[in-house]
């Protein structure tokens, strides 16, 4: 009997931290998103000022960057899939899944880079102006972001091979892909007001 | 190649002015005395293990206390600073500090004394009492505390670098307004110290927020809702919320800042289509609410202390809550007021002056609030309530100056002189330095098991009162004679030096009083046995943390309380309770995962500050590291068992009896005065000297 | 110190004290205060005349709440302390709707006379407004640097560094720029209040004197170095002194030209007062166009493009 009881007592114990964290990390994720938000305000303030040079419309390419959409919408898809089997204990799906999240990540990652290195190489850099300077800080900042939540896949994944689904993991996985739709969250805004915007 | 491992780094940035070389070496004289009294006492695994990794919010409170009780004194030695140099440079005369030190101290003075002196209170005193407040045994993430503890404390470090290691600190004020924080017009490593000792401790203060508004918010002990939360609480929950929301407009300007500096990007240039305007404004929405992130919890402190020393439950609770959540929405959107100078039309500077009038509003009502508290009151006098009537007269003052301020015209003529600078000083020594003061003051028997000596206490109070009246009142009138702030230097023609000579003494009163606040903590030691609590309710308090030992059992609470009424412990008091059944309770391991962090985020910011690119690059790959090992340890906690938790308590009941048949006879009835004191260090000094006894040591 | 704290007991004594300390200090205070400027309270126009009315409107109507909300507490933190047996203490609180409703519509009352009060004022004050009166307002360029004044002419086809030269009764517009130089406040206190000078923008202050004299002027706003000692004075003179002074200033042999202007435009601290009696057309214009943003400014990288 005690043992149950104690049992009981630490589940509940374990349910409320999880409850506290999944908590806190929406709080962080708005901190987060305040933080893009002052990005978002500062592009808007500074994407007229081309000193002459071009503007969005001659230097995006609405194709690579509607690419680049699709294949982030997908790996929320993939990643929502990844979390429903993490939850159903099937260690093998979740690897699967989160294993095609990650490379869909990957792909857009180098997308975005493909997109930075061409602009770099036709000579327009952070430093040209100031409209330059928000667009590479505004989506660099969101690749980062990107690229750190592609280092915690693969992390979590390393160790949900050598540990299994435990709970502990679950949640870990479970922050993570809030993280991850919150990241394409913010990438749609930034196809519609730095990509889209550049075209109408 | 030494470029490569050293940056820009090379023997001119050693400290070679007096001022900071002298720095430098009675800062490693201290390091170095200190580390051999904790060679000699032995002390060192005790100091990791017992403090330095705890994850205790007490002990991390403590901690909070002892860094910035420390930076109080490195800010106020700022200010005599600025005050001698301003009384002696007049006319003829050009002082003793250079234009460019002169600007280095004042943005010094500004950053530590906001960010490392009135945040680190505000920080320990949350850390100590929100959790006993709200019957919680600890934080909702231990580890995020002591990450955003030792963050701050890399903070304090880096904003210190440019005497204790080299270089400049920012001349550029406070806030380091664009375009004059710019590569152009700063190119030394003074703004860069700035940058990331803001930043790094800066995002400890966004974490340090999040972990108290989940602790707050899903960790009250069962049946305290919302509107049973004690004061303070509810001051912490706002000031916290207002966190969260503008430390990372903090960040994210910051990092513009750096992105100018460094990459040459255009955010706040004055060429290449930057907007140093928008700086100002960036900056401001995070700066005003700042100021308030401070004063609330500060509000919260004086509510408890009227309260508990009228001996009445607080008037208007409803009136009280809404006044601060008022104040802290309302904080969000009066930004613009202090740049009405910038040019802006008069619909916008108009809005934003009627904003900051609003804003007055529910801080009246808190005003009032207190005053309804006190009637009909029993109300005793002991140094706590001086601290809030001392503030009532500064905050009066004070307000009284902003809202003239608010009013656009007759800002354009009061804006940047002295008179903006004693108004912000009103508010944030009267208004927050005296709240914290009084804090502690209130809480310090929780703290330490001692109530404070009333008597020097009481000397401190009057020192602080006269010294602030004395400098800041010809403040003010410095400004209506047209002085600007920030001068280094005057033409004797003004005739303002009277007046700066007249602060300068104000200034050294304020410097008595803060030795006075020493030999109070001094004298209270000394008389250890008279002034001990034994009862953990000295004051007869109203709330929960009066409910715990003084000072507390690292679990806070035996048994987690069940709140049916605000003043939880008031009710209580009056309703003998059946002995408590233990049960098992879970804390949390130390953990040194925030030191090593922390380390490796000051060694970002100065590889940074330096141009070291290796160093920052290693140090990123620690960070990682480190969070990766922390983050998968699955065992952070332990279990105490119930027979443990009585065994524990048994010990603390036997040994709080113990005490608490003092004998008498080697103590006085009264506190002990200040020459009492004095003679009594005297009489341990000459022992000391006459028995060789440092031979022993 | 020692007699403050003997004296706790009763606070009549302490009240006597503390009333005796704050009429010394504040005779001391008068006694330094004599035969001094006091600029905001020595106003020498219309604008700095309306902005004093304006902050002693301001000051009585605060007065009128916070003196009383003072007296109340230090009368009812007396009158309920511990040892006053004659009072009746109470441990409970009533909840009484009236005071909640007062306590906040008086303050809430207040705030909205003042509001209104302010919201007039700033749009009458508003210092981009052209000032009426009954002559014809004087043009002033300000270019701010590193750490001196420069002030251009346009009627008159003079320019002046740290002094500045306005007739009486006539409205000056003091249109504020920066060239290579962080935000500066061009501030008169005698005159009224500040506005900031940014490069690439145009800030148009509108002052005006009526009675002669020196009047200090200085950057509010630090700027770098020389910050305390970019200084200058603005001086107010009937019209015929004006009118002489630009012919003296007409007979300098110095003239800002191009080579001229960008030797001022060197940091320096401290500068003395230099006096130009012509300047190159379209300066003033060129320092604005300079941060603009134009084609013929942008970065090099453009140019190997096009």
């Amino acid at each position: 009997m005690v043992t149950n009881h104690e049992t009981a007592h630490m589940v509940d114990h374990e349910a409320e931290a999880n409850d506290r964290v999944m908590f806190g990390f929406w709080v962080y994720l708005m901190t987060d998103l305040l933080m893009f938000a002052v990005l978002f305000a500062v592009y808007a303030v500074l994407h007229g000022k081309t000193l002459g040079g071009e503007s969005g419309r001659e230097l995006f390419s609405l194709p690579l960057a509607l690419t680049g959409t699709l294949i982030l919408l997908t790996s929320s898809f993939t990643c929502g899939i990844g979390m429903i089997a993490a939850r159903g204990g099937k260690k093998n799906l979740t690897l699967l899944w989160f294993g095609v999240t990650f490379i869909l990540g990957l792909a857009f990652l180098g997308l975005e880079l493909y997109e930075f290195t061409e602009l770099i190489h036709e000579g327009h850099t952070l430093r040209s102006n100031a409209f330059l300077s928000s667009f590479f800080v505004l989506v660099g900042t969101h690749g980062l972001h990107i690229t750190s939540g592609l280092l915690w896949m693969a992390i979590t994944l390393v160790y949900v091979i050598r540990r299994g689904l435990n709970s502990h993991l679950v949640r870990k996985l479970a922050l993570l892909s809030l993280f991850w739709h919150f990241l394409d969250i913010v990438w749609i805004f930034i196809f519609t007001i730095v990509y889209l915007k550049a075209f109408v | 190649m030494k470029e490569l491992l050293l940056g820009k780094l090379d023997g001119n940035a050693l400290p070679h002015e007096w001022f900071t070389i002298a720095g430098s070496i009675s800062f490693i004289l201290l390091v170095i005395i200190t580390a051999l009294i904790i060679t000699r006492l032995k002390r060192w695994k005790w100091l990791w293990n017992d403090w330095l990794t705890s994850v205790d919010p007490k002990k991390i409170g403590i901690m909070y206390f002892f860094v910035s009780g420390f930076m109080l004194i490195r800010g106020g030695l700022d200010a005599i600073m600025l005050w001698l140099q301003q009384a002696l440079s007049s006319g003829s005369s050009q002082g003793y500090l250079s234009a460019d030190h002169y600007q280095q101290i004042f943005t010094a003075h500004g950053n530590i004394m906001v960010f490392f002196v009135a945040m680190g209170f505000i920080f320990g005193l949350i850390n100590y009492i929100v959790p006993l407040q709200i019957g919680a045994r600890d934080l909702a993430s231990p580890f995020l505390n002591t990450l955003g503890f030792w963050l701050f404390v890399a903070g304090v470090v880096m904003v210190n670098m440019f005497f204790l290691f080299g270089g400049e600190y920012a001349a550029t004020g406070w806030l380091a307004v664009a375009p004059l924080s710019g590569k152009e017009f700063s190119p030394g490593v003074g703004v860069d110290y700035w940058i990331w000792s803001l930043q790094i401790s800066g995002i400890g203060t966004t974490l340090g927020a999040i972990n108290f508004i989940m602790t707050i918010l899903k960790m009250r002990a069962p049946g305290m809702t919302l509107w049973k939360m004690p004061m303070f609480t509810w001051g912490s929950l706002c000031s916290m919320i207002m966190a969260v929301t503008v430390f990372p407009l903090l960040t994210a300007t910051l990092f513009l800042v750096f992105f100018d500096r460094y990459l040459g990007t255009h955010f706040f240039t004055t060429l290449g289509g930057g907007d140093p305007m928008m700086y100002t404004n960036l900056i401001w929405m995070w700066g005003h609410p700042e100021v308030y992130i401070l004063m609330l919890p500060a509000f919260g402190v004086f509510s408890e202390v009227v309260s508990t020393f009228s001996r009445k439950a607080i008037a208007s609770y409803t009136s009280n809550v809404l006044g601060m959540i008022g104040v802290s929405v309302l904080a969000l959107s009066v930004w613009l007021h202090h740049f009405f100078t910038m040019g802006a039309g008069a619909n916008v500077n108009a809005f934003f002056g009627v904003m900051t009038m609003i804003i007055a509003i529910p801080t009246s009502v808190l005003v009032f609030t207190w005053i309804a508290t006190m009637y009909k009151g029993r109300i005793r006098f002991d140094t706590p309530m001086l601290w809030f009537l001392g503030f009532v007269v500064i905050f009066a003052i004070g307000g009284i100056a902003g809202v003239m301020l608010a009013v656009p015209p007759v800002d354009f003529q009061l804006h940047n002189s002295l008179f903006l600078v004693a108004h912000f000083h009103s508010m944030v020594i009267g208004g927050v330095l005296f709240g914290i003061f009084c804090a502690i003051t209130y809480w310090f028997p929780k703290f330490t098991g001692l109530k404070l000596n009333e008597r020097i206490g009481r000397y401190a109070f009057w020192c602080w009162m006269i010294g602030f009246c004395m400098s800041f009142i010809p403040m003010y009138i410095l400004g209506m004679l047209g002085a600007t702030r920030r001068l280094d230097h005057y033409d004797a023609s003004t005739g303002w030096q009277p007046f700066f000579v007249l602060m300068l003494i104000g200034g050294i009163i304020i410097a008595i009083g803060v030795a006075l606040q020493l030999a109070q903590i001094l004298a209270s030691f000394i008389q250890k046995n008279r002034l001990r609590d034994t009862t953990g309710d000295p004051w007869n308090g109203r709330t929960l943390e009066w409910a715990t030992a003084s000072p507390p059992q690292f679990y806070n609470f035996t048994v987690i309380p069940h709140i049916t009424t605000r003043d939880a412990f008031w009710e209580k008091k009056h309703h003998k309770l059946p002995k408590p059944a233990y049960e098992d309770i879970h804390m949390p391991k130390n953990t040194a995962a925030g030191i090593y962090i922390s380390i490796f985020a000051f060694l970002v910011g100065f590889g940074f500050v330096w141009e070291i690119i290796w160093l920052v690059a290693v140090s990123i790959i620690g960070i990682i590291v480190v969070f990766v090992v922390r983050g998968f340890n699955e065992h952070p906690e332990y279990t105490i068992t119930a027979a443990e938790v009585q065994q524990l308590e048994e010990t603390r009941a036997r040994k709080d009896l113990a005490v608490s048949r003092p004998e008498k006879h080697d103590d006085t009835d009264e506190d002990m005065g200040l020459w009492q004191l004095i003679g009594i260090v005297f009489g341990f000094a000459k022992d000391v000297i006459r028995n060789k006894r440092w031979r022993k040591w | 110190m020692s007699k403050i704290n003997k004296k706790k007991h009763s606070p009549g004594g302490l009240l006597l004290l503390i009333l005796l300390g704050l009429a010394s200090f504040g005779l001391l205070l008068a006694f330094l205060l004599r035969g001094k400027n006091v600029a905001l309270f020595n106003p020498k126009g219309l604008i700095a005349q309306a902005q004093l009315d304006l902050m002693l409107l301001t000051i009585i109507v605060l007065l009128v709440i916070a003196l009383p909300t003072l007296f109340l507490v230090f009368f009812i933190a007396w009158k309920y302390r511990e040892s006053n047996q004659k009072t009746i203490h109470h441990s409970g609180t009533r909840h009484s709707k009236l005071l909640d409703l007062s306590m906040w519509s008086i303050p809430t009352a207040f705030m909205l006379v003042l509001a209104v009060i302010m919201w007039s004022a700033t749009h009458r004050l508003v210092p981009q407004k052209t000032i009426a009166a009954d002559a014809k307002p004087i043009r002033i360029q300000v270019v701010s640097m590193r750490w001196k004044w420069l002030f251009i002419y346009p009627d008159y086809n003079i320019a002046t560094v740290n002094f500045v030269q306005v007739p009486l009764d006539t409205p000056v517009q003091f249109d504020l720029t920066a060239d290579e130089a962080p935000m500066s406040s061009f501030w008169i206190p005698n005159l009224g209040g500040q506005l900031y000078s940014m490069t690439g923008h145009v800030n148009r202050l509108n002052l005006i004197a009526d009675t002669p004299g020196d009047y200090p002027g200085s950057s509010a706003e630090i700027n770098g170095a020389g910050f305390s000692g970019m200084k200058f004075t603005a001086r107010a003179s009937n019209m015929d002194d004006f009118y002489r002074w630009v012919q003296e200033v007409k007979q300098s042999p110095e003239v800002l030209d191009t080579a001229t202007y960008d030797g001022v435009l060197e940091p320096s601290e401290n500068n003395s007062v230099a006096v130009y009696s012509a300047y190159t057309k379209g300066l003033y214009d060129r320092v604005l166009t300079k941060y603009a943003g134009s084609h013929t400014q942008r970065p090099a990288i453009y140019e190997a493009k096009h």
